[in-house]
């Protein structure tokens, strides 16, 4: 019914192995590209940009980059939180030094700096495994946290020890700063979300995704079949860290606006992106929307729900919502071990087969 | 799909929201998290007080207040979040206080260019004391900056008039918060050539055994705390701990509640506070707070914080939000008045004693008046001093001034340098 796959011959290799092989998928997949681009940024509005989709938008970022880590790769990392710091500070400190470069290129800059922070705590991977590998990631967040607070240089020596991020535009548009447009603010989001989850996919399915992924199944195997654990692992560092990276400089410079450390990218940070990529699904790009979507959008329509409609005191809906979300964690892990996007591939299946499911 | 369904629902959830009303008043509170324990009372006093208004006088100027409530756990994100869903609200939210250092700073800029005003009452930035340079941030009647210098001044008088070479601990929260007084306390040890010690804590602020064992070590003269929430009562029970003097660890002024110190028991006994309002429950107007709100079952949370030092301050805070939007309805002469009339309402607040005396709060705060260069009123504070045994803290100073000539210059410099990263012309 929904999928009508008859007829839908792939005469080419690259027909074959692309995204959505699936025209319906693929299909649907141009029209939330251009529902996203060229519908939202008319209609929505400052409460929809900063409280729905610039946290959905960024955090899927982060989820992408910690997925192929640990989804693809296999090393558990705790260390989110702080990764992300390296990139909004790298964001700020770009920003404040070179104003007359694009915003565009410090966000990619300050990735890149993420990457290289992030192989240098990578490297314990290659002697150790699982929980051990989580203690010193779990390391470096602290270390990173602590470092933003006690270098004066990293806050530009400001009294706070905040960092705010100055007015910044792109062809003369403000994307950063209180007078950024709404939509503007969503649209320079909106870029590095396509990008990133390009990337992401074409990386995970062609020779680097199938060597993390070998890493991820039984390092040893990999090993005696020609995967280079030191390379394999480093670069997953690297790929993820930029990513982390990225959303951490947005998080920082458009969502935001001013941050402080120990507060904004505290371990819970860390453990929020880890929940999403649980949540979501190990080794999926989707999952990876999925978790976000589920994390950042769920408590804000509990509380829209339970405090503007139902009119309940806040403090109760503030705690009913962490039963709720947890619950439901527990509920959909319990009900679908591999997360969200492992869901979404059973009912996909079903509705192939649908209606004449024999 | 998953999100698109939400995105639906959401849309459903915000269509449905509250009636319109003429006077919106936001309170970002936090009754939960590691901060519930301050935040509750603030947030009961000061919902109290327009309630009063709303049911004593049908409001302001014949304009009800409506009061919205939004939960943001002192959390920066979901203060953003609580900022944006509620500035629309009823024709636009007059002024917001959002309790937090901070969230503060966040919203300094977007409140700026949406043109609502901000009052810090006792936290924030400190440099918004400028208002030619914050034009929509007010941080009246006191700041951390004469809060440093107040405490500092305290220790001098105990000591005589010179502390040159004692050891000062400031044990503070490791955030923006936690930080502004060290730019002052570092001038005025130059000044009065005392050694300070700086002992951060962590966010939430549980942990802090190392800390006052580095007290206990180096054994400072005297400890400064700019704690809040969960980290004053374990600082406070920590010094017990030690056996630190507790007369001579001084707290700012939200490091000095009952439930800070209730924790520690009978030891906490003689623990001091800053504060820049007056104690306790003996005020006409919690005679009327009782008969119309408390005794109408309309009291906010769970109504068992009133007289609380937190609970004056909340109250307090809308004391003055109200006598702000007196004097905004006076000079427009309109009683719906939007922000940027409440904005002027609050630039030519003039707080009197036969003011105070009128709303029922006989020599409650100081008086002040604010201007266009001074949005953050005289600095003057009082200490106060924990009574276990009464179970109450108890004025033991007289109001004093703080050092306002090593405050305005920081507060010069520091606006200044605002001004010039953000582009900002001083207005006077």
């Amino acid at each position: 019914m929904f999928y009508r796959e008859a007829g839908d011959f792939k005469t080419s290799y690259t027909d074959d192995s692309q995204t959505f092989p699936i025209r319906f998928d693929r299909y649907r997949y141009y029209a939330v590209l251009v529902a996203a681009f060229a519908v939202v940024p008319v209609v929505i509005d400052d409460y929809w940009v900063n409280a729905v989709f610039l946290p959905f938008l960024i955090y899927a970022i982060a989820a992408i980059g910690l997925n192929i880590l640990v989804g693809y790769c296999g090393q558990v990392s705790l260390g989110t939180g702080g990764f992300m710091a390296v990139g909004a500070y790298a964001v700020y400190k770009l920003m404040t030094a070179f104003p007359e470069v694009s915003i565009f290129f410090h966000v990619i800059l300050a990735g890149g700096i993420t990457a290289a922070v992030c192989v240098l705590f990578g490297l314990p991977s290659l002697r150790i495994k699982g929980f051990y590998l989580a203690v010193a990631t779990l390391a470096a967040q602290f270390f990173l946290v602590w470092l933003f607070n006690r270098v004066p240089w990293f806050y530009n020596y400001s009294a706070s020890g905040q960092i705010s991020a100055p007015e910044r535009t792109i062809a003369g548009v403000p994307v950063t700063g209180a007078e950024t447009a709404p939509w503007a603010a969503y649209l320079f989001c909106l870029v590095f979300v396509t990008a990133s989850a390009l990337i992401a996919r074409n990386l995970t399915r062609g020779m680097a995704g199938r060597k993390w992924m070998a890493i991820r199944d039984m390092d040893i195997a990999a090993e005696i079949i020609g995967v280079n654990p030191l390379k394999a692992k480093l670069s997953a560092f690297a790929v993820s860290g930029f990513f982390v990276g990225i959303s951490g400089a947005l998080f920082f410079a458009v969502y935001l606006g001013a941050v402080e450390v120990g507060e904004a990218f505290g371990i819970n940070k860390s453990f929020l992106v880890l929940f999403m990529v649980i949540i979501g699904g190990l080794g999926s790009i989707f999952g990876s929307f999925a978790g976000a979507a589920f994390l950042v959008l769920l408590p804000v329509l509990l509380k829209n729900v339970l405090v503007g409609t139902l009119g309940w005191p806040t403090d109760l809906a503030a705690h009913l919502e962490l039963i709720i979300v947890g619950s439901l964690i527990i509920v959909f892990l319990v009900a679908e071990p591999h997360g969200l996007a492992q869901l979404w591939r059973v009912a996909k299946e079903k509705l192939r087969l649908w209606p004449f499911p024999y | 799909m998953k999100q698109r369904l939400m995105a639906t629902a959401l849309a459903a959830a915000m269509a449905a929201g509250p009636a319109l009303a003429d006077l919106t008043v936001v309170d970002t509170s936090y009754r939960t998290g590691p901060y519930a324990a301050n935040g509750i009372p603030f947030s009961d006093g000061y919902q109290d007080y327009f309630t009063l208004l709303n049911e004593r006088d049908g409001g302001i100027g014949g304009e009800k207040i409506n009061l919205v409530e939004c939960e943001t756990g002192y959390n920066t994100e979901k203060g953003v979040e609580c900022y944006e869903a509620t500035k629309g609200e009823g024709g636009g939210a007059l002024v917001y206080q959002p309790l937090s250092t901070g969230i503060t700073y966040q919203l300094i800029p977007k409140a700026t260019a949406d043109g609502i005003p901000l009052h810090t009452m006792g936290y924030g930035r400190t440099s918004a004391k400028n208002g030619s340079v914050f034009k929509w941030v007010f941080n009246y009647p006191a700041n951390y900056w004469d809060g440093a210098s107040l405490a500092v001044t305290h220790i001098l008088n105990q000591e005589g008039g010179d502390i040159s070479g004692k050891k000062i601990a400031l044990v503070y929260h490791n955030s923006a918060y936690g930080k502004e007084p060290i730019r002052t306390l570092e001038e005025l040890a130059k000044k009065h050539g005392f050694e300070l010690t700086l002992l951060p804590v962590d966010h939430p602020g549980q942990e802090q055994k190392s800390q006052w064992l580095q007290i206990r070590r180096e054994r400072p003269d005297y400890v400064l705390m700019w704690g809040w929430g969960v980290m004053n009562q374990v600082a406070i029970q920590e010094a017990v701990n030690i056996r630190f003097p507790m007369d001579k660890f001084i707290g700012i002024w939200w490091s000095g509640s009952e439930n800070d110190v209730k924790a520690a028991g009978a030891k906490a006994d003689g623990y001091k506070a800053l504060t820049f309002h007056n104690l306790g429950s003996d005020y006409p107007v919690y005679d009327d707070i009782q008969k119309y709100v408390v005794d109408a079952g309309k009291a906010a949370g769970a109504g068992d914080q009133i007289g609380t030092v937190l609970y004056n301050r909340g109250m307090y805070a809308a004391v003055l939000a109200a006598e702000a939007i007196k004097t905004a309805q006076e000079m427009s002469g309109v009683s719906a008045i939007n922000s940027e009339q409440m904005r002027d309402g609050m630039e030519n607040l003039e707080m009197t004693d036969a003011k105070m005396a009128a709303l029922g709060l006989p020599n409650f705060g100081p008086e002040f008046t604010v201007s266009c260069e001074n949005h953050g009123g005289n600095g003057y504070g009082a200490v106060s001093q924990w009574n276990a045994e009464a179970g109450e803290f108890e004025l033991i100073t007289d109001y004093y001034q703080s050092d306002q000539e090593i405050i305005s210059k920081l507060v010069v410099e520091d606006s200044k340098q605002f001004a010039e990263e953000n582009g900002i012309e001083p207005r006077c």
